[in-house]
């Protein structure tokens, strides 16, 4: 117990501060994107989402308090386990969960309802990060890679059962994590080429255009290079692939995604053609952002973002209030303090003295990159709209509560560094 | 191997903050296309009011309704080459009243130049005509529509109350959300009593506009909208009629009439003196002319029927009669000497039986009653004896509806004043009082205090033969609809029916031959009926007090008439009964010698 009881001098006390700034910061911006000047509207009423959110923000010291207590070896002891129950959980929400908002993602007990796939980033997070800090662990080989993309293709595949493709695409962000810990760039270099094939095949209508310039690309690479019959044959192959995944792009997008998210796909690349049907998000979005101007219309005084019908507008669309209340200079203070953030989870991950921390660590700052950068994204038109929160400032009890034990897991382990074996 | 990812990674994130703070920077500082479509592009929220609920009197005539009025207001953003000197001549304001009204909007706490803010609030529908044409001349004005009340009679003002503004502290106080800033909500009477069936809900459209602030249609076509569902209707008990007689006949006069039907207890007219016309406190006018009503020294805001607490005087004696047949202390064949002793008298009876002595209003009569009440010998000491008797006294006394709250559907209802032992304690402060200390509550003197309504009441009770229910003003809510259950419920006194039966007879015998023989008295019906003249300081004239009901058999109607500093009860409220009797039974008076009395406003 000695050892717990000076926890607070090791607490690295900058990620602290920079987690109250920005779920304070959040708490107010909720309250704008809810408030209604003619109704005479407390920040604290319960009726509102950010009264509610004031009582996810309770909750969440006392989960913070709840981590601090517990032995850090806890964590990596049982990390395997909670994987297994989450697993658990997720299957059993297409049975069992309600629907809210398009997705089947909630499991509700009486009026409380909660998202197990929320929990599941960071149990993943644990489970990944002890497979890979584990005895004999090796990123090149190949039996290690499979388990590894197993661990994170569970879930994922659980949670597109749930049709929340936004929380599915987090786990890809593991693979940065795998690149820091050893595994090949090329991975990473061929999704990067898919989505860019991906975004291609949308934008070009016209396959037989693409096919054909495929074609031609092939025929010039074969034209100029050597002409040896084993890479004729792989980029005969490679062509082949390509064109491959273009039809299923096709195929993807017409039979696979629901109308909502083709909607949100095509509205991406043209918000324009109905700005009052599925482009409708996007664009307001953009125009309640650019219309903040320098120093924004000041806080509770946006015109674009009022009225609570579209019910995202507190959660994932929040960015769109501070645009437009706090204008460039606020989404500056807010980016900013996600960067430092992140900066700091990275500085945190690389002083770690095992591999299981680091690992995690790492894991930490890529979903939070993830969210951000998706999110951010999304609210200003770089991303197609996948619903998926910003954390801290989005409201929710899950989401606030899964990103705080994601931290403070790594704050947790942080502030007992000195104590573990060092095992890289 | 891995020497120089994290460095990667660290760029990655960073080149994304830049990224987007330099998108950010394009679509927010440099782009001025976002700033205009925003102005053009608000979602315009417009409030669609429900109609109020109307209200109506027992014979569908329309009493209360709604007449359109409208708010002028103004997005300032949206103001373009505003002529001012123009804006004048139309809207025929002055040019220091024009500055006056920008400096008092722009000083409002929840002012935004981007929201609609009321300009000019209700303007009628007459001045609305004047300028709708000319509101196209100035872009970034518009124009809400709502209703206000309107009244097909100037009467009957304190029971239907009015409608204004909702003020900042209810709105603070609300905690069900259903009221926003701008309400229009029901702040006494009727109004105020029935607000949750009379409000309706409001209704809501969300309407797109675009950069020439033109509106572009609905917003997502409709799909947020929701329409406004009017207020129910409510039909009343009262004879409009009648109560505009009443409030004739009480001209000049301070005091109250409440008219009963006794088999319903709906109440069929409630006047009260002096009161003003209900039409001075809607529309613009509203707070100048609210000022002038409430500080009018005649008070005409409050409500007397309701909330004047008199001594209820002489009208006493007939509860008094029935608690001590009920008590057994008396029988209805009791001969009292009219002894002049301890108590006055008046006329020249002297030896007369219960009927006898509530004809001739006999002190010494009730006074002996009260007393054998009181004192019936039950403990040996003289102060536990009337203790126990006024106890047992209280019981009957306010099982007639004297001494509590009636519970009729209307706000700031007052209780009255029925004495029990404790009152007497802290009065007294010590339990040693006894008759000869209280006597003064068997003539209706003394502490009694009770309340217009609870009179009515008592007359319906007794035109029942012994029953009441509990008086009301709106007898259907909606259309075929019903009263609020409570008033659905026959209330009985403690008093043995049978007993009722010497009330009837001594009242028709008050109208017959006693103290109201005079003006009370109607050719073609049997009026019964009690007077009473309550002791006023001198030189004020005392108080006259009637209460009748008519017919004598199946009764139709029962009323209480107090007219303060008129005098004795057989001139002033007799008079005013039996004429509003006479009005309901009959349609009117065949006697305008009386009604002419009435209206001179002499009756010494």
């Amino acid at each position: 117990m000695r050892r717990e009881a000076d926890i607070s001098g090791k607490l690295d006390w900058v990620s602290v501060l920079l987690y109250i700034i920005m779920i304070t910061l959040g708490w107010f911006n909720i309250f704008a994107s809810v408030y209604d000047e003619t109704a005479n509207q407390s920040i604290f009423d319960l009726s509102l989402n950010s009264g509610r959110q004031l009582m996810f923000m309770a909750a969440s010291l006392i989960i913070i308090l709840a981590i601090i207590i517990i032995d850090m070896r806890f964590y990596e002891t049982f990390a395997y386990l909670f994987y297994g129950v989450i697993l658990f959980a997720l299957f059993l929400v297409p049975i069992i969960g309600k629907e809210v908002g398009g997705n089947k993602a909630w499991i509700g007990i009486g009026s409380f309802g909660g998202q197990p796939s929320e929990f599941a980033k960071f149990i993943t997070a644990l489970a990944v990060a002890k497979y890979i800090g584990s005895v004999g662990f090796k990123m090149d080989n190949l039996r290690n890679q499979v388990i590894l993309f197993g661990l994170i293709g569970v879930p994922m595949m659980l949670i597109l059962l749930q049709k929340d493709t936004g929380t599915a695409l987090v786990f890809s962000s593991f693979i940065l994590v795998f690149y820091r810990e050893g595994m090949s760039p090329f991975l990473l270099i061929l999704g990067i080429c898919a989505a860019a094939i991906f975004i291609l095949t949308l934008l070009i209508p016209n396959q037989l255009f693409l096919h054909g310039a495929i074609a031609a690309i092939l025929i010039l690479l074969i034209a100029i290079g050597k002409k040896r019959f084993r890479r004729i044959g792989v980029l005969i192959i490679g062509a082949l692939l390509i064109s491959g995944v273009i039809e299923s792009v096709d195929y993807v997008i017409t039979d696979v995604l629901k109308p909502h998210q083709q909607n949100r796909i095509k509205a991406l690349i043209n918000p324009d053609a109905d700005p009052l049907g599925y482009g409708w998000n996007v664009t307001q979005s953009k125009i309640a952002i650019g219309s903040g101007g320098f120093a924004g219309k000041g806080f509770l005084k946006g015109t674009q973002t009022k009225f609570d019908f579209v019910p995202e507008q507190s959660t994932d669309f929040i960015f769109c209030t501070i645009g437009e209340e706090h204008g460039w200079f606020g989404s500056l203070i807010v980016i900013g303090l996600f960067v430092t953030l992140l900066f700091r989870v990275l500085f945190l991950a690389e002083r770690q003295k095992n591999r299981f921390a680091r690992s995690y660590g790492y894991a930490v700052a890529c979903i939070f990159f993830f969210h951000f950068a998706v999110n951010i994204g999304m609210t200003i038109g770089l991303f197609p709209v996948i619903g998926i929160p910003l954390p801290f400032f989005s409201y929710g009890g899950s989401s606030l509560w899964g990103f705080t034990i994601l931290l403070f897991i790594l704050l947790k382990l942080d502030a007992h560094r000195g104590q573990v074996l060092q095992r890289i | 191997m891995n020497e120089g990812r994290k460095e990667i990674v660290q760029l990655v994130i960073l080149l994304t903050g830049i990224v987007f703070l330099v998108k950010l920077f394009f679509v927010q500082v440099l782009d001025n296309r976002y700033a205009e479509l925003a102005d053009g592009n608000v979602i315009l929220r417009q409030v669609e009011y429900p109609f109020r609920g109307l209200i109506y009197d027992r014979n569908h005539k329309l009493i209360v309704y709604n007449t359109p009025e409208y708010d002028l207001q103004i997005v300032i953003k949206d103001l373009k080459n505003f002529d001012s000197t123009r804006f004048c001549t139309v809207f025929e304001i002055s040019r220091e009243e024009l500055r006056k009204r920008f400096k008092d909007m722009k000083s409002r706490k929840e002012y935004s130049p981007f929201k609609p803010t009321v300009f000019m609030s209700q303007l009628s529908n007459i001045d609305f005509a004047k300028v709708q044409d000319y509101l196209d001349e100035f872009p970034g004005f518009y124009v809400q529509a709502r209703t206000t009340r309107a009244y097909s009679a100037p009467a009957l003002a304190n029971a239907l109350g009015y409608v204004s503004e909702i003020s900042k502290e209810s709105l603070a106080r609300d905690s069900s959300g259903i009221y926003k800033q701008g309400d229009y909500v029901g702040q006494s009477g009727i109004e105020a009593f029935y607000e949750r069936q009379l409000r309706g809900k409001r209704g809501v459209r969300f309407k797109l506009r675009n950069v020439k602030g033109i509106e572009k249609g609905s917003f997502k076509e409709g799909e947020y909208d929701t329409l406004s569902v009017p207020g129910q209707n409510l039909i009343t008990g009262i004879d409009i009629d009648l109560q505009q007689y009443g409030e004739f006949l009480m001209k000049g006069k301070a005091g109250s009439i409440v008219a009963i039907e006794p088999a319903s207890g709906e109440i069929l007219s409630l006047v009260s003196g002096p009161s003003y016309d209900p039409g001075l406190l809607t529309g613009r006018n509203y707070s100048s002319n609210f000022k002038l009503i409430s500080n009018d020294s005649l008070k005409p805001l409050f409500n007397r029927p309701l909330m004047a607490q008199y001594r209820p005087g002489s009208i006493f004696k007939i509860a008094q009669a029935m608690t001590a047949l009920q008590e057994k202390v008396i029988t209805p064949d009791t001969r009292i000497r009219c002894d002049r002793s301890i108590i006055n008298c008046h006329g020249d009876h002297t030896n007369e039986d219960l009927r006898g002595a509530i004809a001739n209003s006999c002190n010494p009569y009730f006074h002996t009653v009260l007393r054998r009440m009181l004192n019936k010998g039950v403990v040996n000491d003289p102060f536990g004896d009337t203790r126990v008797g006024l106890e047992e006294w209280n019981k009957h006394i306010t099982s007639f509806g004297f001494g509590n709250k009636m519970g009729i559907d209307l706000p700031n209802e007052k209780e009255g004043l029925i004495p029990t032992p404790a009152y007497y304690d802290r009065a007294y402060k010590s339990t040693a009082w006894k008759f000869s200390n209280i006597y003064s509550l068997a003539i209706g003197e003394g502490e009694n205090l009770v309340v217009p309504i609870q009179m009515a009441n008592f007359a319906a009770t007794i035109a029942n033969r012994g029953y009441y229910y509990t008086p009301h003003l709106v007898k259907a809510i909606g259309e075929d609809g019903k009263p609020l259950p409570q008033y659905t419920e026959r209330h009985y006194t403690t008093i043995d029916s049978s007993y009722f039966i010497v009330a009837v007879d001594a009242m028709q015998k008050v109208v017959e031959e006693g103290t109201g023989q005079y003006r009370a008295k109607l050719a073609d019906v049997i009026v019964c009926g009690k007077t009473g003249t309550v002791q006023n300081a001198p030189p004020l004239f005392d108080h006259s007090v009637f209460i009748a009901f008519a017919p004598r058999d199946n009764p139709k109607i029962a009323i209480s008439v107090y007219v303060e500093d008129a005098g004795q009860g057989a001139r002033a409220a007799a008079s005013i009964a039996s004429l509003m009797i006479e009005k309901y039974l009959f349609g009117g008076t065949k006697r305008p010698h009386i009604e002419q009395y009435v209206l001179n406003n002499k009756f010494e």
